[in-house]
């Protein structure tokens, strides 16, 4: 299930960068794939509605978010933290 | 009283489009433009004089928002218009015709006048108009009937939807108001809809196509589906607004409105008005460039335009009311745009937002905001900050922080960069 969500996740950021699923590792950063602010706020809300989750974020303190944009690495495991907790 | 020598009129039609013109505005023909009367009601109150006590007093208007379903909105916060009961300033049948916008520029239009002591009787009726900012028009009523069609399955609106929710509609229940038959209409431009319409109207009654315009905005967007939009974008403080300060989170939007009356100096003279403030210049330009970054280019441009316009030097500006939104993007933009446009001068001018206290009209802001300028002009007050809590390095100008300040200024500006990279500044001069 995990590696589903984790390729779910992948292609809809890969769709929002327009490349290949295959071409994002888990160490690209939103910028290393073009994705500007305007961007990362559609991609977070395509997580959202993929998922049925509520992603907190505020483009004004992306730092203080509890859901960490770094990297695709650390965007995946924030997103599947939350759709465990949706699912507990 | 319109300008009869012949030759003038090339001259005056180029000043309605000119941008860039260096020419000082007197002195060639046109129109010097003053201002005789203001009226507003927004959060901090429902007339001039209360929202100017609370510039003073440093005192907020954003409190928990109050209305149908705002539980399922993640943000709670606004500055909503309080004790509002529409009965209490209109009838049952104006009530079911006007939208809470039009509703608010009527209240606001109707102090405006009344300080003016104009009235539109006969020639003058002709010669004047009104030129109104607003973003959302009649929200509220789109809102209510996409409820009604949509989520309780009605299949009748009232008749007056289309009137009602039309841009134009608070523009054009001015004009029956009160009898202008000249130019009126609505503009557009998101957060800078107000400040390109007193633009408009200054050039109208600079060039002498007009007489006496009323001029400001509105702004009524305080219902699910508007607060639902702007949630959207991430952009919105769940807490407060604290423009320029270093763990500011975003804006909050704010409802109301501002009307002026801008008349045409000799006229007001000849007749012994009260003489609020003169308008002496506006500049706009387009970022051209990100439908929702702001560009400091861009902003900086309009800044240089209005003080060309107005024929004033940078170190002639004591105060600017900042377009000073709370979000990331806007205020460290506009601050690079400022001490870019001011150099050295930009140490020592004084600029605040009050957007925290008023919160963020949208369309209606640059209309209220404009009162911080004649108070700042006139009083010899200037409008604070609030919310201010760690200096920015980002923004490192004078932005009064916190507490309202007694200086003497001669020459203010108004900042507007709307959504799009549509800006517009306006400069008054003390009179």
């Amino acid at each position: 299930m995990t590696d589903t969500i984790k390729s779910r996740i992948k292609s809809i950021i890969a769709e929002q960068a327009m490349l290949e699923p295959d071409q994002i590792s888990d160490d690209s950063t939103p910028e290393d794939l073009g994705i500007d602010s305007l961007g990362l706020v559609e991609s977070i809300f395509a997580l959202e509605e993929e998922f049925d989750i509520s992603i907190p974020f505020n483009a004004n303190e992306p730092d203080k978010s509890d859901f960490d944009i770094s990297n695709m690495g650390t965007i995946i495991a924030a997103v599947q933290r939350l759709v465990a907790q949706k699912a507990a | 009283m319109s300008p009869k020598k012949t030759g003038k009129k090339t001259a005056r039609e180029q000043s309605v489009g000119a941008g860039d013109r260096s020419a000082s505005p007197r002195g060639d023909g046109l129109r010097r433009v003053v201002i005789t009367g203001a009226g507003t009601i927004n959060a901090l109150g429902h007339d001039v004089d209360t929202t100017l006590a609370a510039f003073r007093e440093g005192r907020s208007g954003i409190t928990a928002l109050n209305f149908r379903d705002v539980d399922r909105l993640s943000i709670q916060i606004g500055a909503q218009i309080h004790d509002w009961r529409p009965e209490d300033y209109f009838n049952r049948q104006q009530i079911l015709l006007y939208d809470k916008f039009t509703q608010f520029t009527l209240l606001a239009a109707k102090q405006a006048v009344a300080q003016s002591g104009l009235a539109f009787h006969g020639a003058l009726g002709l010669r004047s108009g009104v030129i109104l900012g607003t973003a959302g028009g009649g929200l509220n009523t789109w809102d209510d009937n996409y409820r009604a069609v949509y989520e309780e399955g009605k299949n009748r609106v009232h008749p007056f939807v289309v009137p009602k929710l039309m841009n134009n509609a608070a523009a054009s229940h001015t004009s029956m108001e009160f009898g202008l038959r000249g130019p009126s209409f609505t503009v557009a431009t998101a957060c800078a809809s107000s400040n390109h319409a007193m633009g408009l109207a200054f050039q109208m009654v600079r060039s002498g196509a007009a007489q006496v315009m009323l001029t400001g905005g509105s702004e009524a967007m305080l219902c699910f589906g508007g607060v639902k939009a702007w949630e959207g974008l991430r952009v919105m403080s769940k807490d407060a607004c604290r423009p320029f300060s270093a763990n500011r989170n975003g804006m909050v939007q704010g409802e109301g409105a501002g009307v002026f009356v801008f008349e045409d100096y000799d006229h007001a003279r000849a007749r012994g008005a009260e003489i609020l403030a003169e308008v002496v210049g506006f500049a706009m330009s387009s970022d051209a460039q990100d439908i929702v970054m702001p560009s400091a280019q861009g902003a900086e441009r309009a800044i240089t335009g209005a003080l060309r316009d107005a024929g004033l030097n940078p170190d002639q500006i004591g105060y600017i009311n900042a377009h000073g939104t709370g979000t990331a993007a806007n205020d460290k933009t506009e601050c690079a745009a400022v001490a870019h446009a001011f150099g050295h001068h930009a140490d020592r001018l004084m600029i605040s937002s009050t957007k925290s206290m008023h919160g963020h009209l949208i369309g209606g802001t640059g209309a209220v905001e404009l009162l911080a300028c004649i108070m700042a002009l006139r009083d010899g007050i200037i409008a604070p900050t609030i919310g201010y809590q760690e200096p920015d390095p980002e923004c490192a100008l004078d932005v009064v922080p916190n507490e309202a300040r007694e200086a003497t200024v001669d020459a203010v500006l108004s900042n507007a960069f709307a959504f799009g990279g549509l800006n517009a500044v306006i400069a008054l001069r003390r009179i």
